[in-house]
């Protein structure tokens, strides 16, 4: 399943901001199912990569308590406009998505 | 369906375990699994301590007036506190995020490898807690805590 990844950037303090928000359920793997008192298996994203033009700029690690539907933000330096930021991220099932934007 | 999920579950078992022969076998260096892999071994890691180190490869920090964190006093819903992180510190490597008091402290961590010493996310916590936040600079390791009060754990249900 696609799950929805979107970009957006934006200047802030001197450097461009790009804040990543992602659709996905991260599931810790601690929680019970109330009817069944089975356990809800852990569902999470793991890796998040930033690369502008091609460059890796930020690797960051997500664990699984990470709030849903995750929003992460970096910052960059220096960044021209018309630059392309692209974001790709993986979870535990092996689920990945990537979206791509311009500056 | 049923079958698919099976499969899924088999992949992800064979590769974690993979992950986690790489990192115990000695072959590889924390810093290096940090940039190849997920660190697994300490996002599982129970202890701050433990977990800390399994990230960075070692303990040893100092306390430093130069990491700002964003966050509220008081978190009425512990699923979702937004957190930034900052920091005037130069040659920044890695922002670590540990909740003390969750069952697993490592909450997130990020790489820098051209990007600003920034970083922003929103993190569960099970009940109020002191957050540490470890940035890694030159080498060393810098830490900065606040205590976040929580009204709603954010933690299983």
């Amino acid at each position: 399943m696609a799950r929805l990844t979107k970009i957006k950037t934006r200047k802030k303090g001197g450097a461009t901001e790009i804040l990543v928000l992602v659709n996905h359920p991260m599931e810790t793997g601690q929680r019970k199912n109330k009817k069944t008192k089975k356990k809800i298996p852990a569902h999470y994203i793991q890796k998040m990569v930033f690369k502008i033009d091609g460059k890796e700029v930020a690797d960051a690690n997500l664990g699984p308590a990470v709030s849903k539907n995750p929003l992460v933000g970096i910052r960059v330096a220096g960044v021209k406009k018309g630059a392309s930021v692209k974001i790709t991220w993986s979870d535990n099932k092996g689920e990945s998505g990537k979206a791509q934007t311009t500056v | 369906m049923n079958t698919i999920r099976r499969r899924t579950f088999l992949k992800g078992t064979v590769a974690s375990g993979f992950a986690a022969v790489a990192a115990t076998s000695g072959l590889l260096r924390p810093t290096e699994v940090m940039a190849a892999a997920w660190p697994k071994s300490a996002f599982k890691s129970k202890k701050l301590d433990k977990s800390i180190k399994n990230l960075f490869g070692s303990s040893k920090v100092t306390a430093s007036k130069a990491i700002k964190i964003k966050a509220p006093i008081q978190a009425e819903n512990g699923a979702v506190v937004p957190l930034t992180v900052s920091t005037t510190m130069s040659n920044v490597e890695a922002i670590g995020v540990f909740v003390e008091k969750n069952p697993s402290p490592l909450a997130t961590s990020i790489d820098l490898t051209g990007a600003t010493a920034f970083y922003s996310a929103r993190i569960k916590m099970g009940k109020t807690s002191a957050i540490h936040v470890i940035v890694k600079s030159g080498g060393k390791l810098h830490v900065a805590k606040k205590t976040i009060k929580v009204t709603v754990g954010g933690c299983g249900g």
